[in-house]
């Protein structure tokens, strides 16, 4: 694919997009984690919400 | 499941749970498609091969209106409807529409050099872009200043509906005023004026990130729920702890 002259403005672009989208995609997932770890903690060190007890 | 039914937090999170892997499986094809549809688009006969940086551009500058106005319904769901998920949806959508509206800049400097002769200039659209980004800036800011976050939903809220001013201005701002930007070529009264042979991967393309953006928000909801959920429950250890 031959991009023409101006091939480095394109290749930035894309690289830009890339970057950005999966700084973006990584820092949600990272975050799901940890929050999903915490959880898992205080779960176990006996913390209960009151609607999970209406539940149980 | 009716849609009353979304209000509850853990029956949403179950949704998600369900759906999230399908939308980013979705995601992923229609990106494959798009991305090879735009590798063969013919050059333009001006632009040449940088017309591939429309393929970016256009859709993140959609995108970053569309996610100041998720945030505007969201906002009149936090003060008028009293949605429970609402300011969720707010909150989640901020850093996502700031994201696509920094790449809709930064693509943007970077298609107008080669084609402008400049990587800026301060006209009307670009400005309003510019504006945009700020917004978001400030309303990401906003919720993290304010720790209570059902107060901190109704603060972000009335700022959110004051800036969804700028929606409309930017969308009309190469028709008021005197832009470099050029006029729309694909939302026109008219219809398109790009040839199909470009237009087609556009769509593909706005069509894919537009499922990357719902897929990311759904997502960021979700971990917003879960946020709170442990805030309530760190705030139950903490009174329950000896001495308090």
């Amino acid at each position: 694919m031959d991009l023409g002259p101006h091939a480095a403005f394109i290749v930035l672009s894309y690289a830009a997009a890339l970057v950005v989208l999966a700084a973006l995609v990584g820092w949600i997932v990272l975050d799901h984690r940890a929050l999903k770890r915490t959880l898992k903690m205080l779960d176990a060190q006996g913390v209960t919400r009151r609607s999970d007890k209406a539940v149980q | 499941m009716g849609l009353i039914d979304l209000a509850n937090p853990s029956r949403f999170l179950s949704l998600t749970d369900r759906l999230l892997p399908w939308l980013a499986g979705a995601t992923a094809l229609v990106f494959a498609i798009g991305l090879y549809q735009a590798s063969l688009a013919p050059d333009d006969y001006q632009q040449g091969a940088t017309v591939k940086i429309m393929f970016l551009h256009v859709p993140f500058a959609w995108l970053a209106m569309f996610g100041w106005t998720v945030m505007t319904i969201a906002a009149f769901g936090t003060l008028v409807w009293r949605h429970p998920l609402a300011d969720v949806a707010a909150k989640a959508a901020a850093p996502i529409g700031a994201a696509f509206t920094l790449l809709c800049l930064v693509t943007g400097s970077l298609w107008g050099r080669p084609m402008w002769g400049t990587y800026w200039v301060w006209d009307a659209r670009l400005t309003s872009v510019f504006i945009l980004f700020l917004m978001y800036l400030g309303v990401i800011a906003l919720w993290r200043t304010i720790e209570e976050p059902t107060r901190a939903g109704r603060v972000t809220a009335i700022l959110t509906l004051v800036g969804a001013i700028n929606i409309p201005i930017i969308k009309y701002s190469v028709d008021f005023w005197n832009t470099l930007h050029q006029p729309a070529a694909v939302m026109r009264l008219d219809g398109p004026t790009i040839h199909s042979s470009i237009l087609i991967p556009l769509l593909i393309m706005a069509f894919a990130f537009t499922l990357l953006f719902v897929t990311l928000h759904l997502a960021a909801m979700r971990n917003e729920i879960l946020r709170r959920r442990v805030r309530t429950m760190q705030l139950m250890r903490a009174q329950a702890a000896p001495g308090h």
